[in-house]
């Protein structure tokens, strides 16, 4: 059916019009931003500074929430149990779920008002308006991606293999870090790629939580209601471009993927 | 000494049904059986890997039945050889030598030992995934070997492989069976049986149909799918009535109607006939001897084997015979040349 040249062209002019509907909106953003404008943005330490937050904040949401959620996805590929649809849908409620709504959500157990908030307190850990709460309103709208991922990577490792370790004498530790894991690894890596990428996007959660310090999206949107576009686009420009650049380092260091002969 | 008694798996729909085994410490047990028929599922039971519903597992006298997969002295082998496609061949050797006290120089020495036993010592530094079957199958017999197993599983280890590298890989498994290795070999080819096994096993829908030395399977088959299974050809099904019995002789008729002869009682009105084709005299014409079976039949097919040659006999039934290349020679036995068949009631044996 594809050799047929007029579904040939059919498809060329679907595919285009999708990635155009990607790429142009990114391509104006950057094209559109002036070298000066860029030059006069590298300059500016709020942005600088607010760029620098956001990278580490997701980081830092990434490291800590992502590689708890492994186990779990490990348990979610490889083990039947009761109520584990229920698990799987749980886990996905963060996509489905408003994020302003999450943020209000997530107030409510980590405001000061709550155990968890007092707890913070006196490890003095400030989460309503402080980098705590930016990690946790990352971490709790971008974790789905991480343990999807992982999961699904633990999944297509084939449990002949574990079985192989296991008769040849490895504990399951050994066997879930010489074999699951480096097999998983390139999904497991790629997932919390995600999770780090989605979570450096957050705004609606964020916002509630921790208006200040400021990260990126709440900085460009500020600019965009105080100043007009023409302040908001250079910071945004600059942010895509780093992001950018991170993303395509990480998943070009994820690792090959391995032939399992079958 | 290995003792299977009683095992009863449950997985799903399939069961796998009182299985009792005993092998001697250096025995060679083949499991033959058609696929699906619980072969594999039995070796997971004795690696450990699969659970069984009932049964108990003794290795010189030890009830280990319920002892973890890491300390069961079984070195499983898969069929898909299940190699860790992210470890050179000479880290998947070696797996199995890590935490056993070993230097890291001494587990080098051991993987190559290993690798040049099993003639893969030029392949230590490939990835699985650029390995030939044949390669494949040799590091996986390695590294299984790596773990010192008491007893070997081998779930079809030469099914993938061309018949020059079968015919190495057979070798290479009797040099290790001869060094007192117990193996537990899997497969659903009869043949490959016959060349290795000291004892053979089959196994049918989940149940152990018949066991014990080749010769004694092939020869005395307890049932039609055994024999059938065994590669034994000139399997009749005979009607017998109350009239069939005359002068201590049973005659049972064939659905082609032809009557065979046998000394021993069906005991049921339709009971399988079978005449092991090389008790079966071929001549050029009828033959005054104490045979009571004789039939008139014209040579269809001639196939040349290894150890002889096949005529394939229309006499009323197909006949399979097996008669030596001087007997072809001799008799002028060709397609189409009219011959007579002739066996003894005593050959004739009930499934």
């Amino acid at each position: 059916m594809l050799k047929d040249w007029r579904t040939q062209l059919v498809i060329i002019f679907f595919s285009g019009f999708i990635l155009l509907f990607i790429v142009a909106p990114i391509a104006g953003l950057l094209l559109r931003t002036s070298p000066a404008e860029y030059a006069a943005t590298i300059q500016d330490s709020e942005v600088t500074s607010s760029i620098g937050l956001t990278l580490l904040a997701s980081m830092g949401a990434t490291l800590i929430f992502g590689i708890l959620s492994v186990p779990l996805a490990y348990l979610l590929a490889r083990r039947d149990f009761p109520f584990k649809g229920l698990i799987n849908g749980i886990i996905d409620l963060p996509v489905v779920i408003p994020h302003s709504a999450a943020g209000i959500a997530l107030l409510g157990v980590i405001s000061r008002g709550t155990w968890v908030g007092q707890a913070g307190e006196a490890a003095g850990i400030s989460f309503v308006g402080g980098v705590a709460g930016i990690v946790v309103a990352m971490a709790f709208v971008s974790l789905p991606f991480a343990i999807n991922a992982a999961r699904d990577g633990f999944a297509a490792v084939p449990e002949k293999l574990e079985k192989a370790a296991l008769n040849l004498g490895a504990s399951p530790q050994r066997v879930f870090f010489s074999i699951s894991l480096p097999l998983a690894k390139r999904s497991v890596i790629s997932g919390l790629v995600m999770m780090w990428a989605r979570g450096l996007s957050e705004f609606g959660a964020v916002i509630i939580i921790a208006y200040h310090p400021m990260i990126t999206p709440i900085l460009i949107w500020e600019r965009f209601t105080s100043f007009g576009l023409s302040y908001a686009r250079p910071v945004a420009a600059i942010f895509i471009l780093v992001c950018l650049a991170i993303f395509i380092t990480m998943r070009v260091l994820s690792g090959k993927r391995y032939h399992v002969r079958n | 000494m290995l003792e299977i008694k009683n095992i009863n798996v449950r997985l799903g729909g399939f069961r796998l049904k009182n299985i009792s085994l005993e092998l001697e410490p250096g025995d060679y047990l083949t499991v033959l059986g058609l696929s699906g028929a619980g072969k594999t599922v039995l070796l997971e039971v004795l690696a450990g890997l699969v659970k069984p519903e009932a049964g108990e597992i003794f290795l010189d006298g030890k009830d280990i039945s319920h002892q973890s997969i890491q300390k069961r002295p079984f070195g499983l082998v898969y069929q898909d050889m299940a190699l860790f496609p992210h470890m050179p061949v000479r880290k998947n050797i070696a797996y199995a030598l890590k935490g056993k006290g070993l230097s890291g120089k001494e587990q080098q020495e051991k993987a190559l030992e290993l690798a040049r036993l099993t003639q893969v010592e030029h392949l230590l530094d490939r990835h699985p995934g650029t390995l030939s079957g044949g390669e494949a199958q040799r590091v996986a017999l390695a590294r299984t070997l790596a773990s010192d197993p008491e007893v070997l599983l081998l779930d079809e280890p030469l099914a993938s492989l061309d018949v020059k590298l079968r015919q190495e890989l057979r070798e290479l498994l009797k040099k290790i069976n001869q060094s007192g290795k117990t193996i537990i070999h899997v497969t659903h080819d009869p043949m490959e049986a016959a060349t290795l096994s000291k004892k053979i096993a089959i196994i049918e829908k989940g149940e152990l149909i018949q066991w014990g030395k080749p010769e004694e399977v092939f020869r005395n088959p307890v049932s039609e799918f055994v024999a059938r299974f065994s590669g034994i050809k000139n399997i009749f099904l005979c009607e017998f009535d109350k009239s069939s019995e005359k002068n201590g002789l049973y005659h049972g008729l064939t659905k082609k109607n032809i009557i065979i002869s046998c000394l021993d009682e069906p005991g049921k009105e339709n009971a399988h006939l079978m005449i092991p084709g090389e008790d079966i005299i071929v001549s050029e014409g009828k033959l005054e001897t104490s045979a009571i079976n004789q039939y008139e039949g014209i040579i269809n097919e001639i196939y040349f084997l290894n150890h002889g040659v096949e005529l394939i006999i229309d006499a009323g039934e197909i006949f399979s015979v097996v008669v030596s290349k001087r007997s072809v020679e001799k008799l002028g036995l060709a397609p189409g040349k009219e011959v007579w068949l002739s066996f003894k009631a005593s050959a004739v044996k009930i499934l």
